[in-house]
């Protein structure tokens, strides 16, 4: 019954996307996480900002918001904040949320906001033709640093634990059943949940950087994704180069923005009746 | 008991756009690219492990009864 | 029955919105519109309502497209640093045709400017603001009380025309305390955005057939709402660049579904003795209240002064101010900046009326008797 599970809950297929692009296999991930759950799908709302990756809301079958470049967490912070039953989730891309969007991004984590942040993090800007982007690693060859990008990088996962966020984790397209069942934890979860998706964009950033095609690609990630449990048996040179995946933060101790504010109505009812 | 052997990967060719993922996962080694176009040579051999349709960027595979 | 009241322009402003419905502000703190976010984030969560401060003026006009979409009557309060921010979302808000209502409280610019000193200079950035052409629909009221009575307005324009209202006024006003009358609730019209009645399966959220308005689905109930800020077609998807047509038609709907009601319900403006003037006054907000002391000194001296005051700004009412001008010999332009309104009506006057600009931008309003001097001035060169 796999196949209804596309019809259920894509529409105009084929995507826009280049061939071999993560930014497909992260979007299965969450519409089988979504299908594994028992969730009124009318009350899902996908929110995205601009990008390949942000793109993927024009594949959905639910209510959808394509917004601006960096701003979908601030549009999806409104929706969340005005009715709050509903499961608000934000298809993001590197440049997105953390260089344009990067305010919004810190500031919904220390919030704790009820949402669900999804990054497809591809290392580069591939809608604009393959730029570095806050995540691209050093030494990588762009369109706008072909003698080797020279900007430090952000580790999206610390960004968003620092900042405040309940529910952190890194996911990869390599491992695409457990990228579903990270998804699937990051929007059962309350407060503000991050996944940050490692995924390829072979056209651009796999093309420039000689990585041959998307499969070579693909291969690359067996030997550079290790776990959290295998990360803490590593040293700091056994880690060079690697990316950990899994579950960073899984928090319920913090309270979520939502529950924060009805409080704060709560006292502002207590002013005028006392 | 769900039997696996008669799960079988089908590719929609309409949305393949052949970079190739599937033949990299495929266990049995029986899916090959031929003009941008992923095939799979010998479906018999198909163990529906569905390797290939999860990584499917483009939602072109889908693993499914053959006989249903 | 209402009452009289003793408030600021500001508070008439937030009183106003939460009156006309308003259940959802967002914002950040900036001189001279920080009152507004103050009383919103003590009134309305005594009703249930929403105050979020946001993290800059790009989030705050954000978080309020987004609370609309899902069904909330929504505003945001900046001034012209703030307003400055939001261009980039506002047009994602006409594109998409979502309801909210923006106030910008002017102050002397460009940039920082001088935060706590009046000005009149955002009257084009109101019009022009975002790339892209879209149609801007501006009110600026003059007083406390028309503060009050242009925020509900607003908020039953943007509602009714599903698109983004921007309610305009300036230091002054927003800090001088009025008596005003204030209606009770049911005295005022409230109007709310139209519900659809369609099976949801066939809804589209936009309507380009005419100057129609779609109704206005909210996230949530299950109509699958489609919203892009690229350029979609009526169910929201984004439209091929081979499309032309339907590049087109997004654009033609968007001033159609105001030009088409303009006259209806859109177009306000106030006359003062017009009806013979050879000098014709042209101003808003606070400084038409000095122009209207000006115009009645000019009579009072035997010059037959007038006053045209838009209320709606945007669309200006230029047909109507071109009828009216058809007698007037000469036209005064007063205004708190270095020549924005002069460039509106310099479109509906001809070669032989003379245009004399009043303008001030050292922080300071200006005077009637600054106003006076012009049309001396004007009415001289008449003669």
């Amino acid at each position: 019954m796999n196949n209804d599970i596309y019809s259920k809950y894509l529409v105009k297929l084929p995507t826009m996307w280049c061939p071999g692009c993560g930014n497909g296999i992260v979007l299965q991930a969450i519409i089988r996480s979504i299908d594994e759950m028992d969730l009124d799908l009318d009350k899902v709302v996908f929110v995205s900002g601009i990008g390949c990756s942000s793109r993927a809301v024009n594949y959905l079958n639910f209510d959808c918001m394509h917004t601006n470049h960096g701003r979908a967490i601030a549009f999806a912070t409104g929706i969340k904040m005005a009715n709050p039953e509903l499961k608000v989730i934000v298809l993001t891309g590197d440049g997105d949320c953390a260089s344009i969007g990067g305010n919004h991004l810190i500031h919904a984590c220390r919030r704790n906001i009820d949402l669900t942040i999804i990054c497809m993090n591809n290392s580069n800007y591939g809608m604009t033709g393959g730029q570095y982007s806050p995540t691209t690693p050093i030494g990588s060859i762009t369109k706008t640093s072909i003698y080797g990008s020279y900007e430090p990088p952000f580790d999206l996962c610390d960004l968003t634990k620092s900042a405040g966020a309940s529910f952190v984790a890194r996911a990869a397209t390599y491992y695409p059943v457990q990228m579903k069942n990270i998804i699937k934890n990051a929007i059962n979860h309350k407060g503000l949940s991050f996944v940050d998706c490692a995924s390829d964009c072979p056209s651009l950033y796999g093309r420039l950087n000689r990585l041959s095609d998307a499969a070579n690609m693909m291969s690359l990630w067996k030997d550079r994704l290790v776990t959290i449990k295998q990360a803490e048996t590593m040293s700091s040179e056994q880690l060079q180069g690697k990316v950990i995946w899994g579950e960073f933060v899984n928090n319920n101790d913090r309270e979520e923005y939502c529950d924060i504010y009805a409080r704060n109505i709560s006292k502002a009812k207590e002013s005028i009746n006392g | 008991m769900e039997n696996n052997n008669s799960l079988k990967a089908n590719i929609n060719s309409r949305l393949c756009k052949g970079c190739g993922i599937c033949v990299l996962f495929c266990p049995k080694k029986i899916i090959e690219v031929k003009q941008d176009k992923a095939f799979i040579n010998n479906i018999d051999d198909c163990i529906g492990c569905r390797q290939c349709e999860y990584h499917c960027p483009d939602f072109a595979i889908v693993v499914g009864d053959n006989n249903g | 029955m209402g009452s009289y009241q003793i408030m600021t322009g500001n508070e008439a402003c937030a009183r106003a919105a939460i009156a006309a419905g308003m259940s959802f502000f967002a914002g950040y703190p900036i001189t001279p519109a920080t009152e507004i976010a103050e009383l919103c984030s003590e009134l309305l969560p005594q009703n249930n309502g929403v105050y979020m401060q946001m993290e800059d003026e790009i989030a705050s006009i954000g978080a309020i497209i987004g609370a609309s979409a899902a069904g909330k009557k929504v505003m945001t309060a900046t001034s012209g640093p703030g307003f400055s921010l939001m261009q980039e979302n506002l047009g994602w808000a006409h594109i998409n045709e979502i309801p909210c209502v923006i106030v910008d409280v002017m102050r002397k610019g460009p940039s920082g400017g001088s935060a706590t000193l009046p000005a009149q200079a955002d009257i084009m950035q109101t019009k022009w603001g975002s790339h892209g052409d879209y149609r801007s629909l501006v009110v600026v009221p003059n007083s406390v009380e028309e503060i009050y009575t242009e925020t509900i307005r607003a908020f039953n324009l943007a509602e009714k025309y599903r698109q983004p209202v921007i309610l305009l006024y300036d230091a002054v006003l927003a800090h001088m305390s009025e008596k005003i009358y204030v209606r009770d609730l049911d005295e005022i019209e409230i109007i709310n955005r139209s519900k659809p009645s369609c099976d949801k399966k066939d809804y589209n959220p936009f309507n380009y057939e005419s100057s129609k308005v779609a109704p206005l689905a909210s996230f949530g109930e299950g109509y699958k709402i489609h919203f892009s800020g690229l350029t979609h077609d009526e169910t929201g998807f984004p439209v091929s660049n081979q499309n032309t047509t339907g590049l087109e038609v997004l654009i033609h709907h968007l001033f159609d579904k105001i030009d088409d009601n303009y006259d209806k319900d859109i177009k306000k403006y106030e006359t003062f003795m017009v009806d013979d003037a050879d000098v014709l006054v042209v101003s808003i907000g606070i400084t038409s209240r000095s122009a209207k002391a000006a115009v009645a000194a000019a009579r009072k001296q035997g010059i037959k002064a007038g006053l045209f005051r838009p209320i709606t700004m945007w669309p200006f009412p230029h047909d109507d101010f071109s009828r009216i001008n058809l007698k007037s010999k000469a036209i005064v332009t007063a205004e708190m900046n270095n020549g924005q309104l002069n460039q509106v009506v310099i479109e509906d006057i001809d070669r032989n009326q003379k245009l004399v600009m009043k303008n001030l931008y050292d922080g300071n309003q200006i005077r009637d008797i600054d106003i006076l001097n012009s049309i001396i001035e004007a009415n001289k060169y008449e003669q």
